[in-house]
């Protein structure tokens, strides 16, 4: 059955003739599946480094309404691979400037913005309204929302993932494949794959994915193409290696299986380990306050678990260096009777760090540079770049 | 059995920053079994405390995920590769 209804295809115009001919021209499109394209209504999740080059491919090639789905604002960061954006679009709300670009790019194009985050409580009521969706987001709890979220509704999830060099790329339709969780049931321990602000990412990576996630999202409008459900594309940059694999569906998935046991939306935030409502709060301690007790003498120890390329943009005076997957085993080389403080660049991994030390059983005080050395290059030592 | 093993960035972390490594094995087990005991880091963030593989890691044999072939179980050939795949979330 095809995504696109006949009944909801209208004529195009003298200049939209003109402007899709390069479509019209290919038999497998042609003037069907550009009115196709035109029908239809796609949401986009993210508007960064994958929202990107959906969104300015998609409005390029015509299709009718694009929802773009993001509650940040654009940062200087960001302009190294999320190509929607000018460097005079920094500090604007990025579905605002994406709007604006991809309308001046295509006119004709209908254009929604949701200026807040994707949740359990507005999901169905966004997503029901469009043929499908390309998840461009960037953390776990919206990855399983989505997912969740399109195997309830019955519309295709087109799905594309970046991590420094890597990239994975596939369609769950739990209609004819596998859905998300039939492929991930559940998500990695916190603290164990860095987000892209953190670990890094290649920016023609999530260029190269993204625009792989807008073939496929006019692939499935115009039908009759062998779309990528079931199979799931990786590609690695460094190495110039593509893989395809084969997924299938879960007969037992809790979502799309055939006895579900998940039937509505959760707490993906819950799901995925990131409250914390039972493990003890772990003490942190500001920059300012670090400077402090560094400067009347304290016995601390400063253990910096970023990686050695991240210590060569800034070296934490007096740190001792110990990467995150050495920590445990190399517990022993601390003394318990002295407060240890835990440091990274924004002060996430850090708390991970702590915990998988208490996980272990190390018993000494432990405490947690509050947003990392980036805090510390803010309001002590201004002249370092946060990075 | 001679078998590669393709390490996503993800862990890398944990093999000395190698992203393909060779061990002997007949069965998925021992191979996995065997990266444990090469890199002792990276058994925590693979296995979870009863020994099950984490659900955020794929293990596939060729382009086949071992769900659909026995598991750890799963006989290997010479020659065969091994990919870890993991859930990855970046898109910003």
């Amino acid at each position: 059955m095809a995504l696109i209804s006949d009944d909801r295809l209208s004529e195009l115009s003298f200049e939209e003739l003109s402007r899709y001919s390069r479509h019209l021209l290919l038999p497998d499109v042609g003037l069907e599946g550009q009115k196709r394209l035109k029908a239809a209504k796609v949401l986009i999740v993210g508007t960064g480094g994958l929202g990107a080059p959906l969104a300015l491919y998609l409005a390029a090639a015509g299709v009718g309404t694009l929802g773009l789905v993001d509650y940040d604002k654009v940062e200087s960061s960001n302009l190294q691979r999320q190509v929607i954006f000018n460097t005079r679009d920094i500090g604007r709300p990025k579905v605002v400037a994406a709007a604006e670009r991809v309308v001046a790019l295509n006119p004709d194009l209908e254009i929604k913005t949701y200026n807040f985050s994707l949740s359990s409580r507005n999901a169905l009521e966004i997503i029901k309204d469009y043929d499908l969706v390309a998840d461009g987001t960037d953390n776990y709890p919206t990855r399983y929302l989505v997912g969740d979220a399109c195997v309830f509704l019955k519309k295709p999830n087109v799905y594309g993932s970046v991590f420094q060099f890597e990239g994975q790329a596939t369609v769950f339709d739990a209609t004819r494949g596998p859905c998300y969780r039939c492929l991930y049931p559940a998500p990695p321990p916190p603290g164990l794959v860095p987000s892209c602000g953190e670990g890094g990412v290649m920016g023609v990576l999530p260029g190269i994915i993204g625009t792989l996630q807008a073939s496929e999202v006019i692939k499935l409008i115009v039908g009759g193409a062998r779309p990528l459900i079931g199979r799931l594309f990786l590609f690695d940059a460094w190495l110039m290696r593509a893989s395809e694999l084969r997924l299938e569906k879960n007969p037992d998935c809790p979502v799309c299986g055939k006895n579900p046991t998940i039937t509505e939306l959760i707490d993906y935030e819950n799901f995925c380990g990131l409250k914390d409502t039972v493990q003890e709060p772990i003490p942190s301690i500001t920059a300012s306050e670090l400077k402090e007790r560094l400067e009347n003498g304290d016995k601390v120890k400063i253990i910096d678990i970023r990686e050695p390329h991240e210590q060569m943009l800034f070296k934490f005076p007096g740190a001792t260096p110990i990467p995150f997957g050495q920590l445990v085993r190399r517990m022993d080389e601390f003394d318990p009777t002295i407060d240890l403080v835990f440091i990274c660049k924004i002060g996430q991994r850090s708390l991970y760090a702590i915990r998988a030390l208490r996980d272990a059983g190390y018993m000494g005080p432990m405490y947690n540079l509050k947003d990392g050395v980036n805090a510390w290059a803010r309001d002590v030592e201004p002249k370092i770049v946060a990075y | 059995m001679a078998v590669s093993l393709l390490v996503p960035t993800a862990l890398r972390g944990f093999t000395d920053r190698k992203a393909e490594l060779t061990f002997e094995g007949d069965t998925v087990k021992e191979v996995l079994d065997a990266l444990v005991g090469a890199y002792p880091d990276i058994k925590p963030h693979m296995f979870d405390e009863n020994g099950q593989l984490r659900a955020f890691i794929n293990v596939f044999v060729g382009d086949t995920n071992i769900k659909s072939t026995g598991g750890m179980a799963t006989k290997l050939s010479d020659g065969d590769t091994l990919m870890l795949v993991p859930a990855i979330a970046g898109g910003r």
